[in-house]
């Protein structure tokens, strides 16, 4: 297995205005995708991946700046979506921070930074942009769609909005729509951010400063639910920062614990890269997602949609914040309609992570269902 | 069971073109058998991620489920045939199972290990369990859990009100009619909700 090595960032610019969910217009939107392998002459064996929450379209390979895609170890040459079969898309989608449009960019209307007037994009309106990028690259039908976490809801999006345009939808660790609890976490995160003094409404821009603290603190939060309770207990138990043979401190203020350590790490890496208003419009695309609400909350009717389309759909035993229960919705809603699905339940500890970690029995699932999409 | 033969026998009960739903399907290789010479569509369920592995490699569509948490993803009546072949032996619940399969699909159809075969009688009358090609687990380490014979499952079938349609036994990949409860290894059943 290799890797598909050097990888260069493209740019398309959108002819027309977006059309959004909301009704409101992204005047201007451009799009940067990479792609690995080789497009067939029959134009038959493109796959898009999606991304999630902190990721973006450099999906494989090496970028410029020395980064390793983010689900390098599924795609590349010999790899479980094997780029010397397919075709391989990733796009980067609006509102994100990482090249595509968003609300760092001037908005036309103003030339100053979008800030928090950046439109809402929910995650139709992300496929609906994606399949442009399909017009634009000639590719009139997908080999296959595959996406994890939001990435999955985009994936499932697909197959409800552009059925004849994609042929296998992959779904791991997803959810047909969040949860209560779900959309709570996504909220504590938001008001981390919007409460910051920094964040000036979201136009922080302007007074060149960053919400750093609401970062952190969102990131904090999100990355305690990525993980499950086993994997934490695992990696830092009570371990103590300063050494297990070190007095206690007594402090409120100090770090004792490794797991705060770690969890401040995580949030100051987070605060110096991502952007504090690309966090609250991916949650809020997240908490928007549900595909049966325009079907009177009936998921098998929004997937009738879907018939003759092919599914993996895969979950992970300790995530709780995708939990496998979710995952059999969406496959109920499937096999109520007829529709060829193959469903796993991986047993990983690792919990919301998992979908991106090198788990050898989830790998060879998703390989041995990409063998078996026609290109 | 996934022997030539035995799944030839299996198939023959299945209707062609039958949507079907095969619990505890195992490997895939019946379910594969009747898309391929019987033009079947539908399900395997099965819990073992090795055998999850190998349906999704030939093609079969699985999903990966713990039967003894029942059959709540399919509605009623949304399979022609529903199979547990090697598979209700293993399984808690097996009154409930039964009931969930007549609700699931229009015929069910079990073929399960009989424990009252002539050479299981007699190694029980020499005072041991057996241990043979269709019972091939010691005792203390058998997943199954549910020995019963040919005979026990009609008594059970006609207390839950199934109508069996068809009902023989299966020795070394042969049809067994007379005697079944006897001179058969495997029983076999097929049953619809009266």
């Amino acid at each position: 297995m290799g890797s598909v090595g050097s990888v260069t960032p493209q740019k398309m610019r959108l002819s027309a205005p977006l059309p959004l969910q909301s009704g409101a217009v992204l005047p201007g939107c451009e799009l940067v995708y990479e792609t690995y392998g080789t497009l067939n002459a029959a134009r038959s064996n493109a796959v898009l991946v999606c991304h999630a929450l902190n990721a973006s379209h450099h999906v494989a390979g090496t970028a410029p700046d020395g980064s390793l895609g983010w689900w390098d170890n599924l795609v590349g040459p010999g790899k479980p979506l094997d780029t010397d079969r397919f075709f391989v898309i990733g796009v980067n989608n609006p509102g994100s921070c990482f090249g595509s449009t968003g609300p760092m960019h001037p908005n036309p209307a103003t030339g100053r930074p979008w800030g928090s007037d950046f439109p809402v994009v929910t995650v139709e309106d992300w496929v609906d942009a994606q399949a442009l990028l399909l017009d634009h690259l000639g590719i009139t039908q997908l080999a296959a769609v595959l996406g994890g976490s939001l990435g999955g809801m985009q994936a499932l999006a697909w197959s409800l909005r552009h059925p004849q345009r994609v042929r296998a939808v992959a779904a791991i660790a997803t959810a047909p729509n969040l949860s209560a609890q779900n959309i709570a976490f996504n909220e504590v995160a938001r008001r981390a951010i919007t409460t910051d003094p920094d964040f000036h409404g979201g136009h922080f821009y302007a007074h060149g400063v960053v919400p750093q603290r609401g970062l952190r603190v969102a990131r904090m939060l999100g990355h305690i639910t990525y993980l499950s309770d086993d994997s934490m207990e695992a990696r830092f138990g009570r371990r103590l920062q300063r050494g297990d043979e070190a007095p206690l401190a007594y402090s409120t203020l100090d770090i004792e614990f490794a797991v705060e350590s770690y969890l401040r790490h995580q949030g100051d890496k987070f605060s110096g890269y991502f952007d504090a208003n690309t966090y609250l419009l991916i949650t809020r695309a997240l908490d928007y997602f549900d595909p049966a609400r325009a079907h009177g909350g009936d998921l098998a009717r929004a997937f009738a949609a879907a018939r003759g389309l092919r599914f993996l759909v895969v979950s992970f035993t300790t995530d709780w914040r995708f939990a496998p229960a979710r995952s059999r919705e969406i496959v109920k809603a499937l096999v109520d309609n007829a529709i060829a699905v193959n469903y796993a339940e991986i047993d990983a500890p690792h919990g919301h992570d998992a979908f991106l970690l090198d788990d050898r029995r989830y790998h060879a699932l998703v390989r041995a269902w990409f063998e078996k999409v026609k290109t | 069971m996934s022997e030539r033969k035995d799944l030839e026998v299996i198939g023959a009960l299945v209707p062609p073109g039958s949507r079907v739903l095969d619990l505890g399907c195992g490997d895939g290789a019946l379910l594969e058998w009747l898309q391929r010479h019987k033009g079947c569509s539908g399900y395997g369920v099965e819990l073992a991620d090795d055998n999850v592995l190998r349906c999704v490699q030939r093609g079969v569509d699985v999903i990966q489920l713990d039967l003894e948490e029942g059959l709540a993803l399919f509605d009623d009546q949304s399979f022609d045939v529903v199979l547990q072949i090697d598979t209700l032996q293993a399984i808690r619940h097996t009154e409930r199972m039964l009931r969930e399969t007549a609700r699931v699909g229009r015929i069910g159809i079990v073929a399960f290990p009989n424990f009252a075969h002539w050479p299981n009688r007699l190694k029980v009358a020499a005072g041991r369990m057996p241990v043979t090609r269709a019972l091939p687990y010691e005792w203390h380490d058998t997943p199954n859990i549910r020995v019963g014979t040919f005979a026990d499952f009609g008594v059970l079938a006609r207390r839950l009100g199934l109508h069996v349609t068809d009902a023989f036994g299966l020795h070394d990949g042969a049809v067994v009619r007379v005697a079944p409860n006897w001179r058969a290894s495997v029983a076999v059943y097929r049953f619809e909700q009266k």
